[in-house]
């Protein structure tokens, strides 16, 4: 009965968004219609293949691993589609004849760019943070995920969104939003997923079996509810036509901007660090085979972590519309940041006291030690260039540029690399990984590319910084905006140069991880036969 | 008085103290004295039921109940 209720219901879908794709204002509409009718369709026809077969029953002595695998594959995916699309755009700003006349409106810097960070941000990111919060929150709860197959459906939901709005962008659907480019359709079909992870995760947690919610679970949770919440906020517009993908926002001026950056720097604050903590504080003791440093100052890292990074969103509207004593709270409140992020650095980096020699041995500490310290890094540097002084020396430079890679490349990409690589042999039961020399290729490749590309956009950031405010004894500006252009030549190679290691060292770890699953005997397992109970 | 200005007093005085004070509140609890043997346990949580969920509260054995 459930599966002829489903087919109707998905044979809806097919047929309105077919009608919906026919009455398309713009083409970026028309492929996401069309890309809902073909998923829709895809789910139709293998629901009516399966339709009035015998259900297998859920295992709830088994963990429900199926959707963390197909994760870990997307995001392994994923991390190579935007650190490339990130290569691409760096070679295109240091030789703009990149930016090919034929593929004017598709593929020049402008169209680019939203796609690189979406998918680093939010395909790479969010599907690290997915998977491996549905692999956290089963084992620290010793219990199966709750909803069944509303675990693949966040899955599936979470990389349609992705598509719909990677096709959007490249055709020009944009709310002009940072990292919330995507337009309503997509906005509104990601509310539903996220939802849905809601409640797959809270579920999970309801239904736990340990007494208590390990601190992984609590930062994982606060970057779901949190998220969810700035989403919602963020996107309060209103469609200019069902069939078109333009809307109109519902804020305007300085309100508009204050809730952006109030979205913008928390979906930093709490998508790139809160979540990625939770991967911290599973994945960092595990691999290390012993417990958090201090579970009293993961707490406190906690709590004051939640407290305080709402409030800091006003430092990316300094010298602006934006109300003085607003700029100033957004600054104090950075500032305070820095106890809490270094809190939780030592006592991630603690975790490894009395096995400081596993550095030498195991690449795979080494990488989760070197994310943690551009943790420490990027957040010391984060709250120094939101004090005013500093920032209208920083501010729409490539310091800012540097900033966030330091702690995209540096701290996210190495913790989810680590996740990576502790997560496959578990996964696929294997015996441990195919190459560990492939893993300090990789760990060199990114650590050396992460500095070049640092360094390189400090050079240039503060040298563009200090062009732009330059005056002669007149009062008179001394260099033109493309003086600078030209000035930063050298530097935006050295940085291209640095995302080519990067990539190169994320395509040694696709190969390392398939040649695990591929290549490397089982896992001699004690419980390869689980008695029924 | 309009809605900013209300909102804004209230936000200046009363949350801004209760949010501080749930705060401190939160701090001081986590050190509460007994929590030591808590927080070490729940820290070592992570090490079990790695391969299979627990079938039931009452069947794990390492489960350190004091």
């Amino acid at each position: 009965m459930w599966d002829y209720i489903k087919l109707i219901v998905l044979g809806l879908i097919v047929v309105l968004a077919a009608i919906a794709a026919n009455y398309a204002r713009d083409p970026a509409y028309m492929v996401n219609a069309l890309t809902i009718m073909l998923a829709a369709g895809a789910v139709f026809l293998w629901t009516l293949r399966h339709a009035d077969e015998p259900k297998p029953v859920a295992p709830q002595n088994e963990y429900f691993d199926g959707v963390v695998r197909a994760g870990v594959i997307a995001t392994a995916l994923w991390g190579v589609v935007g650190f490339l699309v990130g290569v691409i755009i760096a070679f295109q700003l240091a030789y703009p004849e990149l930016n090919f006349e034929w593929a004017q409106g598709y593929a020049n810097f402008g169209r680019l760019r939203p796609l690189h960070t979406s998918a680093v941000i939010f395909a790479f990111g969010g599907n690290a943070l997915i998977a491996s919060s549905f692999y956290v929150v089963q084992r620290t709860s010793a219990a199966r995920l709750w909803g069944g197959n509303l675990g693949w459906f966040v899955f599936w939901g979470y990389q349609l969104m992705i598509v719909m709005a990677a096709t959007g962008y490249l055709l020009g659907a944009t709310q002009s939003k940072e990292y919330a480019e995507p337009e309503w359709m997509t906005d509104w079909w990601l509310t539903v997923v996220w939802l849905a992870y809601l409640a797959v995760f809270l579920g999970t947690l309801i239904k736990r079996k340990e007494p208590h919610i390990y601190v992984a679970n609590w930062f994982y949770l606060a970057f779901i509810i949190t998220v969810a919440m700035l989403h919602v906020f963020n996107n309060l517009s209103i469609p200019v036509s069902l069939f078109g993908s333009k809307s109109v926002q519902v804020f305007s001026g300085v309100q508009d901007a204050m809730v952006q950056w109030w979205y913008g720097h928390n979906a930093v604050g709490f998508f790139l660090t809160a979540g990625f903590l939770g991967m911290m504080y599973y994945f960092v003791p595990k691999q290390a085979e012993r417990p958090v440093f201090s579970y009293k100052l993961s707490i406190i890292h906690f709590w004051a972590l939640i407290f305080l990074y709402i409030w800091a969103g006003p430092h990316h509207l300094h010298y602006t519309a934006l109300p003085d004593w607003a700029a100033t709270l957004g600054m104090v409140f950075s500032i305070m940041l820095w106890m809490p992020s270094w809190g939780g650095m030592i006592n991630g980096l603690m975790t490894l006291s009395g096995a400081w020699d596993k550095l030498r041995t195991d690449p795979i500490i080494r990488m989760m030690v070197v994310s943690i310290g551009f943790y420490g890094m990027s957040t010391f540097e984060g709250p120094m260039m939101s004090i005013k002084a500093v920032n209208s020396l920083s501010h729409y430079t490539d310091w800012t540029i540097g900033h966030v890679h330091s702690g995209a490349l540096g701290w996210n990409g190495m913790i989810t690399f680590g996740a990576l690589y502790y997560l496959t042999p578990k996964l696929w039961n294997r015996e441990g990984l195919y190459s560990l020399k492939l893993v300090s290729w990789h760990f060199w490749l990114a650590t050396i590319g992460i500095v070049l590309y640092a360094s390189s956009m400090w050079v240039t950031g503060i040298m563009e910084g200090l062009m732009w405010r330059e005056v002669d004894a007149n009062g008179f500006l001394v260099n033109a905006f493309a003086d600078t252009v030209v000035a930063k030549f050298p530097m935006l190679v050295v940085r291209g140069l640095g995302g080519v290691m990067f990539l190169t060292g994320s395509l040694i770890m696709c190969y390392n991880l398939w040649m695990t699953v591929k290549a490397q005997p089982e896992r001699a397992s004690d419980n390869a036969f689980v008695p029924a109970e | 008085m309009d809605t900013y200005s209300i909102l804004r007093e209230f936000a200046d005085s009363w949350m801004l103290l209760i949010l501080t004070l749930v705060f401190t509140g939160v701090i001081f609890w986590a050190f509460r004295p007994g929590s030591r043997s808590i927080h070490n346990e729940v820290a070592a949580s992570i090490f079990r039921n790695d391969d299979k969920p627990a079938t039931d509260p009452a069947d794990r054995p390492n489960e350190a109940r004091k």
